[in-house]
């Protein structure tokens, strides 16, 4: 028998990858059943018209997470009410590929979307763990030459490594507070005030993206139909 | 949610608002809303629920009281539209933007040829823009000609994301869409307005991508391109684009009646983003008449200032900043004739000059 918990906690990995958030966090996964060593999940996304290329990584991103639990022998991931729904589903059961899935409409897989969002993510992090330091009087001068280790502990740091490292970018303690997010390389003092208001406006659009597409949502299915068991702990009808 | 209310003199307040009356102001941009993420924005009142009646930024994007009711919005006239934007809107001249899409509307949602029909009737009321898509060749390019020289047109409304047998959308990179831009200019067209940011359903995927106009700004340096709802909610890809190109602007269609009154927050930062990164110089407003009514949000303009000290390193907002996004860059793109008495002060600084690209400049006051 498979442990649930287990399995959302797997699925709790799965981000969105342009709002950089927790698909379970966000309330995609409308219901996650667990039926012997065969594991269903339905997602839900905001409109029934977002983006096919992001909802197919989430899908398969659950998909992967979910297979890859201990005791798992069949695992069914099901995006419902979107436009695309049946091209993702079936494109990710089959492990097609994105370009097979949409046969003739897209020209590439995901993983330069994925990079290129996770870059945001970067830097929308960056922006949150440096923001108070420069509120706190921090000059260019200190922050160039600042390091991860220097600014210690806090979910938004963790999270700002977490991120660096899926981009292959240094997270270690003595790796650069600000680095390029394509080189790597620690950002200048002279490029620095520009790396922070980049930053910023990534931020806010993140934060603008992640608004509405709650707003949607929530519009959508409505306040109280998030999965009771995310955070809670309850059972699903199985 | 409130406001605070900027405190002026009633002259400044009256020079304001007629500064918004004297000028530009672009109407019918936007044409249906739709519910498409990450691309998409809510627009008001486009597909209401039966029954429904919560407080969602779907439908409360402009104020309560100045909301339509569904079978108005399906079909408004000719009275109501020079109603609500001349008489009740403060516009004394409207850029008239044309949309198509004629794989969902048999004879297209508002032509060249409609909007011109209703410019003749009210002379000097509208500017008629036209539009043009390279995948319709060579004929496509006569209808352009006879359309700048049937109605004058000096700019363009351009829709990448528009179905056309088949095809989900072009990109102004492709090879056919630099003969039609070069064709503009040869027409002597000014303004490309593109439509980058909420989608129109059925949209494809990556249709609203900033970097087309990256590549054709550079090469057409002498056009004008007018980004329309500047990529919402993706702004940092149009901010950093708009920062190395002097000729491209921020089009405010959407981003005022969408966001102002219904996330007042959010609205704060985009413009201050907008301010920091394009400069007020480079900012026009736009109605997005059919979806919402000019009044409120010029009204609102005026009245507008962040809403917080924690916007305080965000370039600040004066009366000149509102009078050039409301009015005088617009006017200045188009060649509209603004009253001396409407004009900026002397020494307040020259609207729309192509060299004002800000954003790197004054980027130390971050720190």
């Amino acid at each position: 028998m498979i442990d649930r918990g287990q399995v959302l906690e797997a699925l709790g990995t799965v981000r969105d990858p342009e709002l950089d958030e927790s698909v379970t966090v966000l309330g995609f996964v409308s219901s996650c059943t667990v039926t012997g060593d065969e594991v269903d999940v339905r997602l839900r996304l905001p409109t029934y018209f977002c983006a096919p290329n992001f909802a197919y990584l989430m899908v398969a991103d659950a998909f992967d997470a979910v297979n890859r639990v201990e005791g798992v022998r069949r695992t069914t991931v099901v995006l419902e009410d979107h436009f695309a729904s049946d091209a993702i589903n079936g494109g990710v059961a089959a492990r097609a590929g994105f370009v097979a899935s949409f046969d003739g409409e897209a020209v590439d897989e995901l993983e330069g979307l994925r990079r290129d969002f996770l870059r945001k993510a970067v830097l929308a992090g960056t922006d949150l763990v440096c923001r108070p330091l420069v509120a706190a009087g921090r000059t260019p001068e200190e922050l160039a030459v600042m390091t991860l280790g220097d600014v210690g502990l806090s979910r938004e740091v963790d999270r700002l490594r977490s991120r660096r490292r899926d981009l292959g970018l240094p997270a270690d303690d003595t790796s650069a507070l600000l680095v390029d997010v394509v080189t790597g390389e620690a950002v200048g003092v002279e490029a620095l005030p520009l790396h922070l208001r980049k930053a910023r406006v990534t931020g806010v659009s993140v934060g603008a993206n992640s608004s509405i597409c709650r707003g949607l949502l929530q519009e959508r299915y409505g306040a109280g139909s998030r999965l009771a068991s995310v955070g809670g702990g309850a059972e699903e009808e199985l | 949610m409130s406001r605070p209310h900027q405190r002026r003199t009633p002259e400044e307040d009256l020079c304001t608002r007629r500064t918004a009356r004297s000028t530009s102001s672009s109407t019918a941009t936007c044409t249906t809303g739709t519910r498409a993420r990450r691309t998409g924005w809510p627009a008001t009142r486009t597909t209401p629920r039966a029954g429904s009646s919560a407080s969602t930024p779907t439908r409360d994007s402009g104020p309560p009281e100045t909301h339509w009711s569904i079978e108005h919005f399906q079909k408004y006239s000719e009275d109501d539209l020079m109603k609500d934007v001349f008489e009740d809107g403060y516009v004394d001249v409207a850029v008239f933007q044309p949309t198509y899409l004629k794989e969902w509307y048999t004879e297209g949602f508002n032509t060249t040829e409609r909007n011109g029909a209703l410019s003749e009737k009210h002379p000097g009321k509208f500017v008629v823009n036209t539009r043009w898509d390279p995948r319709e060749g060579d004929a496509g390019l006569r209808e352009l000609e006879e359309n700048v020289k049937r109605w004058g047109s000096t700019g363009v409304k351009l829709y990448t994301a528009e179905w056309r047998e088949g095809s989900r959308g072009w990109t102004l990179k492709d090879p056919e869409a630099y003969r039609f831009l070069e064709k503009s200019q040869e027409l002597g067209i000014k303004n490309i307005h593109i439509h980058k940011g909420p989608t129109i359903w059925p949209l494809d995927k990556d249709a609203f991508d900033v970097s087309d106009v990256d590549h054709a700004a550079t090469d057409f340096p002498d056009l004008n391109f007018i980004v329309e709802h500047v990529g919402l909610p993706r702004i940092e890809d149009f901010c950093f684009m708009a920062t190395q190109e002097p000729n491209v602007y921020a089009g405010l269609s959407v981003v005022i009646g969408g966001l102002m009154h219904a996330r007042p927050r959010f609205f704060a930062k985009v413009m201050g983003e907008l301010l920091f990164w394009v400069g007020e110089d480079k900012m026009t407003f736009g109605s997005d008449y059919g979806i919402w009514e000019p009044k409120w949000q010029i009204e609102g303009f005026v009245d507008w200032d962040y809403p917080s000290d924690e916007f305080s390193d965000y370039p600040r907002v004066t009366t000149d900043t509102k009078k050039k996004i409301l009015g005088l860059n617009a006017a200045k793109l188009y060649g509209i004739e603004v009253p001396a008495e409407l004009q900026l002060g002397a020494g307040a600084g020259t609207p729309a000059a192509q060299e004002s690209a800000v954003g790197v400049s004054d980027v130390g006051a971050v720190v």
